[in-house]
């Protein structure tokens, strides 16, 4: 099923090649979990902090439960912050 | 040691500077800039004072580790009662006007009276006076900064000053350091253009003393270490700086739009972080040129632009084609989100008058969003707006406005009143995003519940950084809370606002909290101060100077009946993102709020509470 994902800052090389921005739709197998696809992109723990599925942030210890489903948005930054 | 212990005091009225000692059993209470500052403001005038009479009072204070080797060391603040608000305003600017200030040995400036005369005031060390500034007068920040400099001969002098708008008394005019840093909130620059006071020098080279040079030099070296490891202040911020914010604040469903109507924006990464590091097919440069750092600063957050010289709104105007001090998220969204325009350029050029003619982009963008809405809506026509299609999304006229603005020209001369006055003005006061007179900053109440309740009791209006608990909510510094949650953010609001007064007062900048907290800060204030200064005792110290401020804001005729918020944010709900059908529950978190203080059901301080923290 298709997902489309966000990633933001340092985690953009993340991203398949030759993605403009910071969007992509990808592939990923029926029934993956939010765990399961940061665990595809190979990014080490510590480098992502703001998993966000749908705008709403998934708590570290939810990640490996919440299914992804059609429609989803996936979107994850490194720890930033502003004002 | 850490504070000179000396005060300037400038008569602008009788033309005098005299020095005096620093209160120092008051230091010892209120700490120093923000808590120091406003315990002798509130000393010294009249609480129902106008704003812009002779008998306000405005003070320029540093903090006791300003100006020394503790990272971050460039704060000071402008402390007066508010032109736009009349309430209690204080306003933090970093770039390295403060730190001067400090090493030319005074804790701070107290200005009295109006000069009959455009005056400036020079500080060498201890020599200081004022001198006729009617050649500068009418001219901009950009231009008075390399004019008092060649004036003085010494190009290390920081120079503040106010331009235009602080001139002709737009009501949130503020007061400009080191060409793109700010005082920028509550109308500080307009007390200062009502004083006829255009613009302060200072040169500094006497130094900053500690109590403890030994400890002072390990706390702050750890305190520096803290920073560098941290992934925050030690890559994310200095990287993309405040607006990488943009992205994150609309994901979530809390970048409020089109006044407020809206709590996502279509067109947030056009103006984003991302969007200012993006190579422009026009002419091939980036937005963003390089990062920025204040005095003493190890984290570099600030932003330096170039706009594209071939963009309508700078084409032959090279005055403009320069690098200079680019946007901020604050800004960003205000220009940007809360009208609708997603052009970079433009907000970036905007950004820019904001700087040279001093005045605040928050206050502008968001007042500019409510006149937007009432012309969509025919509460004001092209007649009011001499032309001017004021319509939601159209940088032409969010340019035109922005050139009238700073010079009370045309209708900009209606924007400069800020929001509450322009629509009570036009019949329509509910479309005026604010909380006592001040714009909202860039975070929607209904998709961040904690910010709601901060924005409503901010002592200086409506307010980000007094509370930033966005911190919590969206962030996760220091823990994750859930943003749509009532629950438990009457406690975190009250911590956050009391450990930010102590950071406020200290001379240190507010994102090191981002990787400190007060267990970092306090051993910094002790080798540095006389005293025991411990986490709980700066944690106290926070209390009494935010009771303080309540006092001084209840006495210039504000109640509880203040500490709300538009009707828009507590009735119509979010329509998308993660928060839609929610509104604001400020009904549920205030009366928690107000009892957690140890106040009255009416947010009165009680008089066990005052005489517990000996306010």
């Amino acid at each position: 099923m298709k997902l489309k994902i966000k990633l933001y800052a340092s985690l953009k090389p993340y991203l398949p090649a030759g993605t403009p921005k910071n969007e992509a739709d990808i592939e990923i197998p029926e029934g993956s979990t939010v765990q399961s696809v940061l665990d595809d992109f190979n990014m080490p723990e510590g480098l992502y902090k703001l998993v966000l599925v749908n705008g709403v942030f998934i708590v570290p210890e939810a990640r490996a439960r919440r299914i992804f489903v059609e429609n989803d948005v996936f979107a994850v930054w490194p720890p930033v912050a502003g004002g | 040691m850490a504070w000179t212990e000396k005060i300037l005091r400038v008569n602008l009225t009788k033309g005098t500077c005299e020095s005096e000692p620093l209160n120092m059993v008051w230091a010892a209470e209120y700490l120093g800039q923000r808590g120091l500052a406003t315990k002798y403001l509130v000393d010294e005038i009249d609480p129902k004072v106008d704003p812009l009479s002779p008998d306000n009072k405005m003070i320029f204070a540093t903090g006791p580790l300003t100006g020394t080797c503790a990272s971050t060391s460039a704060r000071y603040s402008v402390i007066t009662k508010g032109a736009l608000t009349g309430a209690i305003a204080c306003s933090n600017s970093g770039g390295y006007f403060g730190a001067e200030l400090k090493m030319a040995g005074w804790d701070m400036i107290i200005f009295e009276g109006k000069s009959e005369k455009p005056v400036y005031l020079s500080i060498v060390n201890d020599k200081a006076e004022l001198r006729s500034a009617e050649h500068l007068w009418g001219r901009s920040v950009w231009e008075v900064e390399p004019a008092i400099k060649a004036e003085s001969g010494d190009p290390q002098t920081r120079v503040c000053s106010i331009g235009a708008a602080g001139e002709n008394g737009v009501l949130y005019a503020c007061i400009v350091n080191d060409l793109h840093r700010a005082a920028g909130r509550s109308g500080v620059g307009t007390v200062m253009g009502s004083k006829n006071l255009k613009a302060v020098a200072v040169r500094g080279t006497v130094g900053v003393t500690v109590k403890d040079p030994k400890a002072f030099m390990a706390a702050t070296m750890a305190g520096k270490k803290v920073l560098a490891d941290n992934a925050v202040t030690g890559e994310g911020l200095p990287a993309f700086g405040t607006q990488i914010l943009m992205n994150i604040i609309n994901e979530t469903g809390a970048l409020p739009s089109k006044n407020f109507h809206d709590v996502q924006f279509e067109g947030a990464g056009k103006i984003g972080a991302e969007a200012m590091a993006e190579v422009r097919a026009s002419d091939g440069k980036a937005n963003l040129v390089t990062k920025a750092a204040c005095f003493g600063c190890t984290i570099a957050c600030g932003r330096i632009s170039q706009i594209d010289k071939d963009h309508f709104t700078v084409v032959n105007k090279p005055e403009y084609w320069g690098a200079s001090g680019g946007l901020e998220y604050e800004a960003a969204w205000a220009l940007g989100a809360a009208t609708q325009v997603d052009d970079l350029e433009c907000l970036t050029y905007v950004n820019f008058l904001c700087n040279e003619q001093g005045y605040d982009p928050i206050s502008f963008g968001s007042t500019v969003a409510a006149a937007m809405e009432m012309f969509e809506d025919g509460t004001i026509t092209t007649e009011d707006t001499g032309g001017i299609k004021l319509k939601f999304g159209s940088a032409e006229a969010l340019t035109q406005i922005a050139e009238l603005t700073g010079k009370n020209e045309g209708f900009g001369a209606e924007i400069g009143l800020g929001s509450k006055r322009l629509c009570e003005k036009y019949g329509r006061p509910e479309l005026s995003m604010s909380v006592k007179g001040q714009e909202f900053p860039a975070y929607d109440p209904r998709g961040i519940q904690g910010m709601g309740l901060g924005y409503a009791t901010a002592n200086r209006g409506a307010c980000h950084l007094r509370s930033y608990t966005v911190a919590s909510e969206i962030l996760g510094i220091p823990e994750k809370t859930d943003p749509l949650e009532t629950e438990g953010k009457a406690g975190l609001v009250k911590a956050f606002q009391d450990a930010t007064a102590a950071v406020d007062s200290s001379g240190l900048c507010l994102f090191t909290t981002f990787a400190w907290s007060l267990d970092d800060i306090a051993p910094q204030i002790d080798a540095a101060c006389e005293g025991d200064w411990t986490p709980e005792r700066l944690a106290e110290t926070g209390e009494r100077i935010w009771n303080m401020e309540r006092q001084f804001n209840l006495a210039a005729g504000f109640t509880g009946k203040d500490d709300t918020l538009p009707q828009r944010l507590l009735k119509e709900a979010a329509k998308t993102g993660p928060a839609e059908g929610k509104v604001c529950g400020l009904d549920v978190m205030l009366p928690e709020y107000y009892s957690l203080r140890g106040w009255s059901v009416d947010g009165v301080p009680s008089s066990q509470t005052l005489e517990r923290l000996g306010v």
